[in-house]
């Protein structure tokens, strides 16, 4: 088994998960849980496909998946932030909303072949023995998640909006008090998760498989939320958890390719394994970090 | 509830009363799906098989089609209503319809039900399924005879006696092109997830493998050869999209003559009950169009192949065949035996690695 192949094929499953779940990080930290990724993971592969398809150009197709999911959400977020209906119920209408609309739009795109993004060599890195064909001779989109979950850490850490945003997901009350639009911000950052998750369902169409499918995603919006859980709404906990998933998924059927004597159940079941003693030893330690106000109604007058 | 139950007494009078108007002698042919009918696999097959049908027919018979039914107590509900709207025949297209057409059956002994890849039958239920395993020798023969690495790939779906005897008959006539030839296997636990089979993809490719072969429905293996290199095949459709590269040929099931021929029998009268399991020969397994690079004399070895196995002078699992430890399975020129192959669950000799279970 090639160690370079491997890390590099890691990069690329673990990106839509990684994508998807750092958006959904940002809208929870704002005090939403918005269960609709799958939903807009897979509007945004079909809107994708067919942006890129009908322009010619992914980099568009990306734009499109993201302003497409994006707009979806904003569905979710009237619903629950100016009617006050509840985020779960919601959120799982909004992912049968997403399934259904994209079989519908996508029914036109079977058996169309979309034009991917080509690998992007960064300069000189790409040179470097090993290492260049490891991590630098990606797609685009490889390098925009990882810088997406850097900028989403200097944001919540440095700036002050993101300072706010962290106040109005602990307490929404007190941020109100102090003159903070708790439904503005939350808002933006439902808008912001919805277009993350429309770039990753648009990766699955448009680089990983590449080609529409309905019901292509196939679960990868609730790895997603899941990432989010495991890694304590944390930035890099969100990397770390989307290649560890991406990575022990390719791993195993890499095991699998290569004859090894390990019983497939194990191989097969091993990223939810791990994915569950991770959860049960944060669990065990106490420390959730879950935002105080996480999927709580909030209204000015009550 | 009792205005519910009026209601709905109101609503199946009705549709009784409007059925005969309707369907005046005109036999109704009901087809029942476990997925969406544009799914690109399984259900679109049987779709598209109801539409040649229906063409053939024309006004002789009327359609009715209902989509994404799950198995088990909707279905029965569903198998309710068609046979109550007067469906003369109804064809219930995946394995967990069984017990609940059975179920239904013995309630409308006058309605005719036809069960697809099931064993279960009765005076109005008929079985059918498709010896898929004929159409992966002739697969299987082109993929040994295509590798330049000796190394080839098989994305399983389930570990169950149709998939691991499409593996085994890949596999046998694999080396019969080539000798030297290796069998990756593997397996998803599932039929569709195209993420899933892409990456089983790149691992198979990126383990050396350069032909693929797959038991899952979507067309990503061949998404993922066309980007990456390396061949593959059409699986359950044509995939012809993807000629000439990297699709070598094809797989397909095709039930059209099948479901041709039992509507004939309604409409003259002479349907019976019966359990039947179809191959290249008649025309429920089809290989599609041999393109590409492969080789006149290679295409010519596999064509004779198929038609061997369709004229019935070749068995695909003809001895001497051993089991995976070794042990003796069928001697010299022996043929398997159907019950055998039916709950075939054991890797011939020279596959690696072990079957989930």
């Amino acid at each position: 088994m090639d160690p370079v192949l491997l890390v590099a094929s890691i990069m690329v499953s673990a990106t839509p998960i990684l994508l998807a779940a750092i958006g959904e990080m940002v809208v929870e930290k704002a005090g939403v849980l918005n269960l609709g990724v799958e939903g807009m993971m897979i509007t945004g592969a079909v809107i994708g496909f067919a942006v890129a398809v009908s322009t010619g150009s992914p980099v568009l197709g990306f734009a499109g998946a993201a302003l497409g999911a994006a707009v979806l959400s904003l569905s979710f977020g009237f619903l629950t932030q100016y009617l006050l209906s509840n985020q779960v119920a919601t959120g799982l209408g909004l992912t049968l909303v997403g399934l259904g609309l994209s079989a519908l739009v996508g029914a036109s795109f079977e058996g169309v072949r979309a034009p991917g993004p080509g690998k992007l060599w960064i300069p000189g890195l790409a040179e470097i023995p090993v290492l260049g064909p490891m991590l630098f001779r990606h797609d685009f989109m490889v390098y925009v998640s990882l810088l997406l979950v850097a900028g989403v850490w200097a944001f919540l850490k440095y700036t002050r909006a993101g300072l706010i945003l962290r106040a109005v997901g602990e307490d929404h009350e007190s941020a109100h008090a102090l003159g903070y639009k708790v439904v503005r911000v939350r808002m933006a950052a439902i808008f912001f998760g919805g277009a993350c998750a429309g770039l990753g369902g648009a990766y699955v169409s448009l680089v990983r498989v590449p080609q529409w499918t309905e019901g292509m995603t196939a679960g990868a919006g609730w790895i997603a939320l899941a990432i989010v859980v495991f890694a304590s709404w944390r930035p890099l906990g969100v990397l770390i958890g989307a290649y560890l998933f991406g990575g022990v998924t390719v791993l195993q059927l890499n095991l699998q390719a290569a004859g090894t004597n390990v019983p497939v159940e194990l191989l097969s079941m091993s990223p939810y394994l791990i994915t569950i003693i991770v959860l049960v030893v944060i669990s065990a330690r106490g420390v959730h970090g879950a935002p105080g106000s996480l999927g709580r109604s909030f209204h000015a007058s009550a | 509830m009792k205005r519910r139950t009026l209601l709905a007494s109101a609503a199946v009078g009705l549709a009784l009363a409007a059925a005969p108007a309707f369907a005046q002698d005109v036999p109704k042919i009901g087809f029942v799906y476990v997925g969406p009918v544009n799914d690109g696999g399984w259900s679109q097959h049987h779709h598209e098989s109801a539409m040649k049908m229906k063409e053939h027919f024309g006004d002789q018979i009327e359609l009715i089609e209902q989509e994404s039914v799950p198995e088990g107590a909707d279905a029965e509900r569903v198998l309710t209503q068609m046979a109550l709207s007067g469906a003369d025949l109804i064809f219930t297209t995946s394995f967990g319809y069984m017990d609940p057409t059975i179920n239904v059956a013995a309630k409308f002994p006058d309605v005719k039900f036809e069960h697809a890849t099931g064993y279960k039958t009765a005076d109005n239920v008929s079985a059918y399924s498709a010896r898929f395993y004929e159409g992966r020798a002739v697969t299987g023969y082109l993929a040994g005879a295509m590798t330049k690495s000796n190394k080839i790939g098989y994305i399983g779906s389930f570990p169950i006696p149709e998939v691991i005897r499409g593996i085994n008959s890949s596999f046998l006539h694999a080396k019969k092109a080539n000798p030297d030839v290796e069998m990756s296997v593997v397996w998803l636990s599932t039929w569709f997830d195209p993420a899933k089979e892409a990456d089983a993809t790149q691992a198979l490719l990126d383990q050396g493998v350069d032909v693929v072969l797959a038991h899952t429905d979507s067309t990503a293996p061949l998404s993922v050869l066309e980007k990456a290199g390396g061949y593959g095949f059409g699986q359950a459709a044509d995939m012809y999209d993807y000629a000439p590269e990297p699709r070598l040929s094809s797989i397909i099931d095709d039930w059209a003559p099948y479901y041709i021929d039992r509507v004939q029998a309604i409409v003259d009268g002479t349907w019976e009950s019966h359990n039947v399991w179809q191959g290249i020969g008649d025309g429920m397994v089809g290989i599609g169009e041999i393109t590409g690079p492969v080789p006149e004399d290679v295409k010519a070895t596999a064509e004779k192949m198929k038609a061997d196995i369709a004229a019935g002078d070749y068995h695909p699992f003809t001895g001497p065949i051993n089991k995976q430890d070794g042990s003796a399975w069928l001697a010299e020129g022996e043929v398997a035996d159907d019950g055998v192959l039916a709950g075939m669950d054991f890797y011939v000799e020279g596959l690696t690695g072990e079957i989930p279970n």
